[in-house]
């Protein structure tokens, strides 16, 4: 668009286009990218605020306010509050190991740390039954001491934490292996422990990148649904988070309240998009690790 | 604060990037670390740093035994090629880092690092951008900033590592300049890693020549330039020609003519004689001396370089003429080198794996001219 702006100052007649592709193609390419759009995702997006607000707006509300729907709103909450911190803390640490450090096994960690992107989140899920069913040896063992993992909020916890894992530590990898190390040499060389170099040089310089890949872990932990299928057990009112409630609702034909616990959550990615394009906007040198001061 | 470097060898994965360099180094010496790329020279100065430990031998800053001393305990100022500057941080605050880091005991008050910060600041003449982030400065400025980062923490050795590598040619002159006033007023002992070895000549006390994982050499600029002890080092310091010769009853041959520089008692052997292109003398008619056919000539700066071809050998060397000398092509000229050395061959042959560094090992006669 700028390319263009500033080209129709100058006189057109004696320099060849920069772009060789006729106006035409041009457009036609153009809008062939922006049907898709509309149709894929902006269209379905508007259905579902359309649905939600189909019996007016009191309604919708009390869709909302129902109690079961506040539970899991509120376990929704809950699980994300846990995982979204604690994959923090892992991600930065994975990164952290990967990037500044040289040891066995790195290429072994780093496929790992893909893993929860390659697997279904359904076998996710599985496997967690798998391990704490009632057929396992941890699950008895630890209901005997009163733990319940599966068909409860642990299970849920432990099921977003995997699939979530990979969300934090993905976007600091490529950033602090383009940083390198450098800047904490140079800490470490003016005297800073180890922790002081961490704190005041390495999280600084990832900040931006951090709260990235912490919005993008946020957005699929609220919005998980294979996995937590799968271990919640989908006991209402109690572990039924925000996207097996809209399941629940659609399967017993309450559309309306359905529709409207999903705008919940398209509310959530909206922002969760606005976000992003803010930071990508205003950090992005900081984030695709470009920047080079 | 003096600086010994013992018998200090170091591997990565098994593969030895030094070995067993010693060097000594005394106090307030401004020193350069030169070589190729791979030489060793970064490895040496970070190993100094203790940024790497050494797989053998001994680091010793004064009296004492340094080599197991992190980094943060040797009190060294280290300055990268590429700053690493804290991009979230003042030019004032990248200064004053190092000291507000210090254990709460020896911290000084913030007005104090304040202070300190504009002074070092107004040492490397920077003062008044105490505010400005490193992106906002040029190269130049970052890297003076870099340095005053270093001084802050009152460092026992100064130590940089390609400081100029990454500015143009014309900011590396003034930074050179610069750099050398700095050590002047300040003492410290410095050690700079540079592969330009202009900027080592010109500016260290004592140039220290690197290849292979080796010292080759360790002397001032005009030892290392004028008095070369390996091929290495005659090939890498200024320019130099190379002729394959052959070594008879005290003489020097080509193939099959007698040059006219002897070497009274040296034995028999094949060799290499090096010398200058710019340190020959021309002479007409030739009894004795080094004749060839100008193969190519060419301009640089105030004088005219020729190629030339030597005897059956094919052997080419290149010397300066006067930019009047009538050089055409396949016309031949005779020459006389004024300073010249030989290094035998059969040190080279004996080491295949490593010819620069066993080199100097192999018997050196070096004579100059009559």
């Amino acid at each position: 668009m700028v390319l263009e702006v500033s080209f129709a100052h100058q006189p057109a007649a004696s320099q060849p286009a920069p772009i060789t592709e006729t106006p035409v193609v041009r457009i036609v390419l153009i809008s062939a990218a922006l049907a898709f759009l509309a149709f894929f995702l902006v269209l379905p997006l508007i259905v579902v605020f359309v649905e939600a607000l189909r019996n007016g707006f009191d309604a919708y509300r009390s869709a909302l306010t129902e109690p079961d729907t506040v539970s899991a709103i509120r376990l929704t909450l809950l699980v994300a509050a846990i995982a979204v911190p604690l994959n923090l803390v892992f991600g930065v640490a994975a990164a952290w190991a990967i990037a500044k450090f040289e040891f066995k096994g790195k290429a072994f960690l780093i496929t790992l740390i893909d893993l929860p992107f390659s697997v279904s989140p359904v076998i996710s899920g599985l496997v967690y039954v798998l391990l704490f069913g009632a057929g396992s040896v941890l699950g008895p063992w630890l209901k005997s001491y009163g733990i319940e993992v599966l068909f409860a909020v642990p299970g849920i916890v432990l099921a977003t934490i995997f699939v979530t894992f990979p969300f934090v530590a993905r976007e600091l990898i490529p950033l602090m292996q383009d940083q390198g190390t450098g800047d904490e040499e140079a800490a470490l060389s003016l005297g800073a422990s180890g922790w002081q170099t961490f704190r005041l040089v390495t999280l600084p310089n990832i900040r931006w990148g951090l709260l990235y890949g912490v919005l993008l872990c946020n957005a699929r932990a609220m919005g998980e649904f294979g996995a937590v299928s799968v271990v919640s057990g989908h006991v209402r009112g109690l572990t039924n988070t925000m996207p097996l409630q809209v399941e629940i609702l659609y399967n017993e034909y309450n559309f309306a309240a359905s529709f409207a616990v999903a705008s919940l959550l398209a509310l959530l990615a909206l922002l969760t998009l606005g976000l992003k394009s803010i930071l990508e906007f205003r950090y992005g040198d900081h984030i695709a690790g470009a920047s080079k001061h | 604060m003096d600086l010994s470097i013992r018998r200090v060898r170091k591997e990565f994965d098994h593969f030895p990037a030094l070995h067993d360099v010693s060097l000594d180094i005394s106090s307030g010496e401004l020193i350069a670390l030169l070589g190729p790329s791979g030489s060793g020279k970064t490895t040496l100065l970070r190993l100094i740093a203790g940024l790497e430990s050494p797989t053998a031998g001994a680091i010793f800053f004064g009296e004492e035994d340094a080599s197991h001393k992190s980094v943060q305990e040797r009190h060294v100022g280290f300055v990268f090629q590429h700053y690493a500057l804290f991009r979230h941080m003042t030019v004032a605050e990248n200064v004053g880092f190092g000291l507000k880091v210090r254990p709460s005991a020896l911290r000084p008050p913030k007005a104090e690092i304040r202070r300190r910060a504009a002074e070092l600041l107004d040492l490397v003449q920077l003062s008044g951008l105490e505010k400005r982030y490193p992106h906002q400065l040029s190269g130049g400025q970052r890297q003076r900033v870099a340095l005053a980062r270093a001084l802050a923490i009152e460092p026992l050795v100064l130590l940089l590592d390609e400081p100029f590598g990454a500015l143009d040619a014309q900011v590396r002159r003034e930074l050179r300049r610069w750099l050398r006033e700095i050590h002047e007023a300040t003492g410290h002992t410095t050690v700079f890693v540079t592969h330009d070895q202009e900027e080592a000549l010109e500016l260290a006390d004592r140039v220290v020549v690197m290849s292979q994982g080796r010292i080759e050499q360790v002397g001032t600029a005009d030892e290392v330039y004028d008095e070369p002890n390996s091929p290495f080092v005659y090939g890498f310091i200024g320019d130099s020609s190379a002729l394959p010769v052959r070594v008879e009853n005290g003489q020097l041959w080509t193939q099959d003519r007698m040059l006219g520089l002897s070497l009274p008692g040296a034995p028999d052997g094949e060799a290499v004689l090096y010398f200058r292109p710019h340190d020959v003398e021309l002479v007409d008619g030739c009894g004795g001396c080094i004749a060839g056919t100008v193969a190519a000539s060419r301009r640089v700066a105030g004088t005219r370089r020729v190629e030339l071809e030597i005897g059956g050998e094919r052997a080419r060397v290149e010397i300066e003429v006067p930019l009047d000398h009538r050089a055409s092509e396949k016309s031949r000229i005779a020459f006389k080198p004024r300073r010249w050395k030989v290094f035998y061959r059969d040190g080279v042959k004996a080491a295949p794996k490593s010819p620069h560094a066993q080199a100097h090992e192999g018997r050196i006669l070096a004579l100059t001219g009559a």
